[in-house]
């Protein structure tokens, strides 16, 4: 993953960092892959090419880092912030298959924050709502809380995979090892090799985890020491998609047959890569918060190697 | 709020030729690489003592350290053997003082909440904030 030794252009930006600086909101990212090389390419008309309502279509959605019980200036209410959100969510012209929340669901990860936000994830109009935990999660007990109330069905300490309409989805946790860094675990290294040993190479993989699989700003604790391991046994696959939350603002990048996209937050913003002291919330001035947040949505047509990632603002 | 798509400029990114024209939110982006933790050093042996503070903490001398800015302040600190290191938060935010790995773990401080820990053996102790897992410090404990 280091890009030290890539060569600069006199801006002193290497032409992969500028590829992976290319997310904002309204426009949707399109992944295709073509005589084996992932293509990125914005569209204007999301919609274009993706048939309406057919039931071999994957539509979800992903929202992220709502930290319920987080109090400061930086949104003085987020719990109003995540119910607009999911109000979003269910206005949407097509019902998601699904809903990830790609963790720090929580700020403190008290038992009140908790039941809040299952309460809240509940109103969701979805086929089903999956979760992994942020570091804000599993603060003080190594996610025992979490794990009580979304730990159901999931494997090891929280991870987790499906299949869906062609699609296979596999949720990650890289939160609870004590480490400035995401950290992954043998254990769960091994899951993610033996989960995917008898995918077909053609069959996509979508991944879901808390802080960043690629190392988007390793001074601030945003990537995951052991992804490298992980991200090899999906080598084979022509087409691997990694959504995260954590770092609170979109960015996008692809490595040879991945492509990582980050999420923005429903709470609040955090600085771009190494633009402040400290990845310190974010106090915006008056009016500008909402624009700083919002929902993902994503869309795959089966057959296609494709997937349409599309960040909304917060309506 | 509502996104006009047909606002936006049409750009197609291929690898061999990316466009920045309409790239408004392209910024510098510098990687860098972590420091590694230290080694484990699970012999060590003490007594926790948390405890809430509604007044401002005491000044920050020489066995105190600040939580300040999503920082331990300062980031390393040398005592004797015997110490009670106490560290306070400054922050409007919760951070905790946890060692990786080791004998103390505070619970969630809010704002002016203080934790205390008496360091009854030598040895170097890295620390963090669990909640900002970037937050990382140590204490030298000198015999």
């Amino acid at each position: 993953m280091t890009e030290a030794d890539e060569p600069t252009g006199p801006d002193g930006m290497s032409r992969r960092q500028l590829l992976r600086h290319t997310a904002w909101f309204g426009a949707a990212v399109v992944l295709t892959v073509t005589g084996g090389e992932v293509i990125s390419h914005v569209t204007d008309n999301p919609a274009a090419g993706l048939p309406a309502a057919d039931p071999n279509t994957l539509r979800f959605v992903q929202v992220s880092d709502s930290h319920l019980g987080f109090k400061g200036t930086a949104n003085t209410d987020v719990e109003g912030s995540f119910a607009r959100a999911i109000k979003q969510v269910n206005a949407l012209p097509d019902r998601p298959d699904f809903v990830v929340h790609s963790g720090d669901l929580t700020h403190l990860a008290t038992d009140a924050q908790f039941d809040q936000v299952k309460q809240m994830l509940g109103g969701l109009r979805t086929g089903q709502v999956f979760t992994v935990p942020g570091e804000h999660d599993s603060i003080d007990d190594h996610g025992q809380k979490y794990r009580q109330r979304f730990g159901a069905g999931t494997r090891g300490e929280g991870w987790f995979s499906f299949d869906i309409k062609g699609v296979h989805v596999i949720g990650l946790v890289n939160t609870l090892s004590l480490e400035s860094l995401g950290h992954l675990g043998t254990e769960q290294l091994d899951f993610v090799r033996r989960d995917v040993a008898g995918l077909s190479s053609d069959t996509p993989i979508v991944i879901f985890s808390h802080i960043p699989l690629f190392a988007m700003y390793p001074k601030w604790g945003w990537g995951t020491d052991d992804a490298v391991r992980a991200l090899s046994y999906l080598r084979r696959f022509a087409s691997v998609t990694c959504l995260n939350g954590h770092v609170h603002q979109l960015f996008s990048k692809t490595e040879g047959n991945v492509t990582f996209h980050s999420a923005t937050t429903t709470a609040y913003p955090l600085p771009a890569p190494g633009k402040a002291a400290a990845p310190a919330p974010v106090t915006l001035p008056a009016g500008q918060l909402v624009g700083a947040l919002g929902i993902r949505d994503v869309t795959y047509v089966r057959g296609q190697h494709a997937l349409a990632v599309r960040d909304r603002r917060l309506a | 709020m509502a996104i006009d798509p047909h606002s936006r400029h049409r750009v197609r990114l291929l690898a061999t030729a990316p466009v920045a024209a309409g790239l408004a939110l392209v910024t510098a982006c510098t990687s860098g690489h972590s420091a590694t933790s230290a080694p484990p050093d699970d012999s060590m042996s003490g007594m926790s003592m948390p405890s809430s503070a509604t007044a401002p903490g005491p000044a920050v001398g020489a066995n105190a350290v600040a939580i300040q800015g999503f920082a331990f302040s300062p980031a390393s600190i040398t005592v004797k053997v015997g110490t009670t290191v106490t560290w306070t938060n400054r922050d409007t935010d919760a951070h905790t003082v946890t060692a990786n790995p080791g004998p103390f773990k505070s619970k969630t401080l809010g704002t002016g909440d203080t934790f205390s820990y008496t360091f009854t053996k030598a040895g170097s102790f890295d620390y963090l904030c669990t909640i900002h897992p970037f937050m990382t410090a140590k204490v030298v404990v000198t015999a």
